[in-house]
């Protein structure tokens, strides 16, 4: 049973986004709500566009056309990151890599703090806390390098949370975790969604795991194919039509 | 002697301050590139009789804000860049040796290092931009340290990447000028790569790897001074000689 949904309090809106690297467009006329509570998944063949239209809602790519808006301010002018966390797709730490699990949560709260200030005795706290809510807290003396895939994953979600987001980006979050590891972190983040509220939007090529994990699927093939209930997705004439083309995993 | 070892102290500190980003970032080579261009900096002082340390500085900077504005337009590769600034500052500072047919001792102990033709106007140059080199190392340490870890996350959380990663190239090139004086053009890469690279085998935490570094680094240093200066070495080429020894006895006992 996923969070109820807050359809009064939209976090995130584009409307008619394009985007293009070089001449051709990447993102077309993407037009989309995200609401309080929602756990999007957003699915699409290799190249379609999942991670672009991510960057995009994450500032780090700029639209060459349309707006985006977080939390009702327009990206551009848009401060408060501490709202928002993020996992990037593919961060493996190399094992000689002088960080430990705790300096790498903690990380999280750097933006949170701000420019010319110190982190203090309450970012620490924080810190030990969201390594308690992924159940790593056991873990922080030990080197980021050291840890498998799913338990690095588990402290970049702790890097995420300890910022108190009201909205996480996960961009391929389980990508060469075993399929074990891959439960335990999508029953993590379904008890992050019911419990904090908390807003996911999920990138993922694969597509058993969104239907069945998100309230909200996505399928983007540089525009918006598909919006709305992932069951309904399953039954609709796009899927056969897409899963035809073999443009995503099932 | 004194004034080499007082300039010698405050190099070995800033040195793996700024070494351990670098290294991290693979951008070591970007000490070797500065090394050079203050090289062209020091002959532009010799032949304008202008006290090569300041001229080195502001070549070392200038170049610095001009790599960094080339990497981030992408019109050409970093390393690319690098590679440009590093043969064509050489071929500057072998163009104006040649104007001016050599500049004997001076010359060879910028490119080598030579403790006792250190002044003290350097020492108090050396000690005021070294003291500002870390200051800001100290101010901006969380958002050099997440960057360095993982651009793209810092730059979400609303860390200013670009200012970032200038003030860390800005920060390279002094710490390059400076200790030209102490450890010559030619070995100021290893001063700032090797005591971190030490450090690193011994995978320990952020901070305690750069407390481990700063040891190594304050080690080679002081004890290649004091050897060099008895045995009439070279200091640069000892402390880099020692430096590279402490680095192998690391990895052995590592090893085993």
């Amino acid at each position: 049973m996923q969070q109820q949904v807050d359809h009064t309090h939209t976090i995130i809106e584009l409307d008619r986004v394009c985007f293009s690297y070089t001449s051709e467009e990447v993102i077309k006329d993407v037009t989309l709500e995200i609401h309080k509570g929602d756990y999007v998944g957003i699915i699409g063949p290799n190249g379609g566009g999942k991670s672009t239209l991510l960057k995009l809602m994450l500032g780090i790519l700029k639209p060459n056309d349309g707006s985006i808006k977080l939390f009702g301010v327009n990206i551009r002018d848009f401060k408060d990151w501490s709202k928002i966390g993020y996992v990037p797709q593919n961060v493996r730490i190399e094992n000689n890599f002088p960080v430990n699990v705790e300096e790498t949560v903690s990380m999280g709260r750097f933006g949170k703090r701000g420019l010319l200030r110190f982190p203090t005795g309450e970012d620490k706290e924080k810190t030990l806390q969201a390594l308690k809510q992924v159940e790593m807290l056991e873990f922080k003396h030990r080197q980021i390098g050291d840890l498998s895939g799913g338990q690095q994953q588990r402290v970049f979600i702790a890097r995420a949370l300890v910022s108190e987001p009201e909205i996480i980006f996960l961009d391929e979050p389980t990508v060469g975790v075993d399929i074990k590891t891959q439960k335990q972190f999508y029953a993590l983040l379904r008890k992050l969604n019911k419990d904090m509220s908390l807003t996911l939007i999920l990138v993922s090529h694969e597509l058993d795991v969104v239907a069945h994990e998100a309230t909200e699927l996505g399928y983007i093939n540089r525009t918006m194919v598909y919006y709305g209930d992932p069951e309904e997705f399953l039954k609709g004439a796009y899927f056969h039509e897409l899963i035809g083309k073999g443009g995503i995993h099932h | 002697m004194v004034r080499g070892f007082e300039a010698g102290i405050i190099i070995a500190i800033i040195a793996p301050l700024i070494g351990i980003f670098l290294v991290l970032r693979r951008y070591s080579l970007i000490a070797d590139t500065l090394s050079h261009v203050s090289l062209a900096g020091v002959a532009i002082g010799l032949l304008l009789k202008i006290n090569p340390l300041i001229t080195a500085i502001i070549a070392s900077v200038a170049s610095s804000i001009a790599i960094e504005r080339l990497r981030i337009s992408k019109r050409i590769f970093g390393e690319s860049a690098l590679s440009i600034f590093l043969s064509g500052s050489l071929a500057l500072a072998i163009v104006l040796i040649g104007l001016a047919h050599g500049f004997g001792v001076d010359l060879f102990s910028y490119l080598f290092g030579s403790i006792t033709t250190v002044k003290q106007f350097d020492v108090y140059v050396i000690a005021v931009l070294g003291v500002l080199v870390i200051a800001a190392i100290i101010a901006f340490y969380k958002e050099l340290f997440y960057v360095t870890i993982d651009e793209e996350a810092a730059k979400v959380s609303g860390i200013p990447t670009k200012f970032i990663n200038l003030l860390l190239i800005i920060l390279s090139a002094f710490t390059v000028a400076l200790s030209i004086p102490i450890v010559g053009v030619l070995l100021i890469s290893a001063l700032i790569v090797i005591p971190v690279v030490t450090a690193l085998q011994l995978k320990t935490s952020f901070k305690k790897t750069i407390i481990i570094a700063e040891f190594f680094s304050i080690f080679s240093v002081v004890v290649g001074i004091i050897v060099s200066f008895y045995l009439n070495l070279s200091p640069g080429g000892t402390i880099v000689l020692l430096a590279i020894a402490i680095f192998i006895i690391t990895l052995f006992l590592k090893r085993n």
